[in-house]
């Protein structure tokens, strides 16, 4: 079975490091890999496409070495964020190239398959540089897949792209996971990663903070306290109230307002409106104040 | 084994190269070149200058200067806006990589330097001349061994740009006229060194004979294009830091 290995593995920059002592193991089908920006995600990805030495550690790829291995891209497809392509070719031009470089007995045919796949039969006439985002983004996955991978690396291929493109993406990823290759993409928004992934690897700081199903790991994030800063006609009541119930865990009075702890977020935001309707208090403000996906992380990485 | 040149890396570098606006400098220094030996035959008294300008003007500016600006291109333009990964991102070996852009390189600069350094030669002293075949065997040799310096810059280096000006005015200009050990370790020698063996000519002011500079260009080639493939199958993209 086709895996992606790593052991112990750590990257680092003079003093600054980029992704400590990772040890994980992802096989086929969809896997998500998610974090803050700058946590390391874009470091890992390029170590497993062996375009960056680890400083330590061991990682192997379909049971290959990636660093100094341009041999392991006969079962690997990259899509980096990158924009990586000859604005001035033709998608068909672009993507029969990749084949050609891949030495495929029938480049034609195997591009065309490919354009196929992510939907730019349309476009592959036109010159790269006339592309949207989104459209440069789907070429690249068409390149990447043109040799029918085993391994698809993926770093944040969501980037600028519209809700529609999004969704298509996240179509085509999915059924190429289910058509046993690995697929990993990275990702700092968890909506994504959500929709389209059953499988994660939270990355917080270069270290690993979680791993393993997505619905297991949302729990935990959703048992966190969520913290509110509350504007009312009359604060101090609205305080008193709170207090009662037993969805709210702490509420500070503060000079411009409320801050309140909720220990369950659905019920808390269920009964906020009913609560400030019966005692006769004017909601003006309800902000979340730790709904960054930063605040998320961290708490994961705390827990 | 492996194709040591991939023809689709070939016609890519070359449309990558050429499309670029950068493209519109590699005929400048030649357009001038010509035009001041058309210029200086058409108002010079003596053929003196003949050896004098197009070995100096040639040698030490448009030879070198067309070399560093397409020896960069060909690699370090593409490393500069990442469209490099489309090439690394499959099994072609990174000798053949290398292979293929320093063979664009060097036609190029042959177009864009060595072509006009005989076409100037011509129109001093005529197309059979010496002069003529002498300055474009030393410009071919200097197409040669410039961009395989260049070719290597572009990869050990973001800046090669200003390193390579930096090389041209302080190795070639200063040092390899200075220093005598320098001489052995200089592109700029190796060309003239070549034009003399066939023009004889002092104003060329060669120090080194005919077998000295092409052992020493062939030596020095072939080292840094090793260099140069080692350093791109290390070819490393910084992540983002956590």
């Amino acid at each position: 079975m086709t895996s992606i290995e790593l052991a112990s593995v750590s990257r680092w920059y003079g003093n600054v490091v980029a992704v400590n002592d990772i040890t994980m193991s992802i096989g086929p089908g969809v896997t998500g890999l998610l974090g803050p920006n700058g946590a390391g995600k874009t470091t890992l990805l390029h170590m497993m496409a062996g375009f960056l030495e680890p400083s330590r550690g061991e990682l192997t790829v379909a049971g290959q070495v990636a660093w100094r291995n341009p041999g392991i891209f006969r079962k690997v497809g990259l899509v980096p964020e990158r924009d990586s392509v000859y604005a001035f070719l033709t998608g068909t031009d672009f993507v029969t190239s990749s084949a050609k470089l891949h030495g495929l007995a029938d480049p034609k045919a195997a591009a065309q398959r490919a354009i196929g796949i992510v939907e730019m039969a349309d476009a592959q006439d036109r010159r790269i540089a006339t592309y949207s985002k989104g459209m440069r983004q789907r070429i690249k996955v068409a390149a990447a897949l043109v040799h029918d991978p085993e391994v698809l690396l993926l770093d944040e291929p969501f980037s600028g792209m519209d809700p529609r493109q999004r969704l298509h993406m996240m179509d085509l990823l999915h059924a190429e996971g289910q058509q046993g290759r690995v697929i990993l993409f990275s990702s700092h928004i968890l909506e994504e990663v959500e929709r389209l992934s059953g499988t994660i690897q939270v990355i917080v700081g270069g270290r690993l903070a979680a791993s393993g199903d997505f619905r297991a790991i949302r729990r935990l994030m959703t048992s966190r306290p969520h913290v509110f800063v509350i504007r009312s006609s009359d604060d101090r009541a609205l305080g008193s109230a709170l207090i009662g119930r037993p969805a709210v865990s702490g509420v500070e009075l503060t000079g411009s307002g409320l801050q309140v702890r909720a220990s369950d977020y659905g019920t808390f935001t269920r009964e906020i409106a009913a609560l400030t309707r019966d005692h006769g208090i004017r909601l003006k403000e309800l902000l979340p104040e730790d709904e960054s996906l930063e605040s998320v992380f961290s708490y994961l990485l705390a827990s | 084994m492996p194709a040591l040149v991939n023809g689709v890396v070939l016609r890519l570098t070359f449309r990558a190269t050429i499309g670029r606006r950068r493209a519109l400098l590699f005929a400048l220094p030649a357009v001038i070149m010509i035009a001041l030996s058309a210029v200086l035959t058409a108002t010079a008294h003596s053929p003196v200058w003949r050896a004098e300008f197009l070995g100096d003007f040639g040698f030490s500016v448009v030879l070198p200067l067309t070399s560093l600006i397409i020896g960069v291109s060909v690699l370090g333009a593409e490393i500069d806006d990442s469209s490099i990964l489309h090439l690394l991102a499959t099994p072609v070996s990174r000798v053949s990589v290398v292979l293929s852009k320093y063979l664009v390189a060097v036609g190029l600069t042959f177009v864009f330097a060595a072509i006009p350094e005989y076409l100037a030669a011509s129109i001093a002293s005529g197309f059979s001349s010496k002069l003529a075949y002498g300055l474009l065997a030393g410009a071919a040799v200097g197409c040669v061994t410039y961009n395989a310096f260049f070719v290597m810059l572009s990869i050990v280096t973001r800046r090669a740009v200003p390193v390579g000006l930096l090389y041209l005015l302080v190795w070639e200009g200063l040092l390899a006229n200075l220093v005598p050990g320098v001489r052995f370790l200089s592109a700029g020698q190796y060309s003239v060194g070549v034009a003399n063996s066939i023009i004889h000519n002092s104003a060329l002011n060669a120090h080194l004979t005919l077998g000295t500079a092409l052992g020493l260009a062939i030596v020095a080639t072939v080292g840094l294009l090793l260099v140069s493939s080692w350093r791109l199958s290390a070819f490393s993209i910084k992540g983002d830091l956590a």
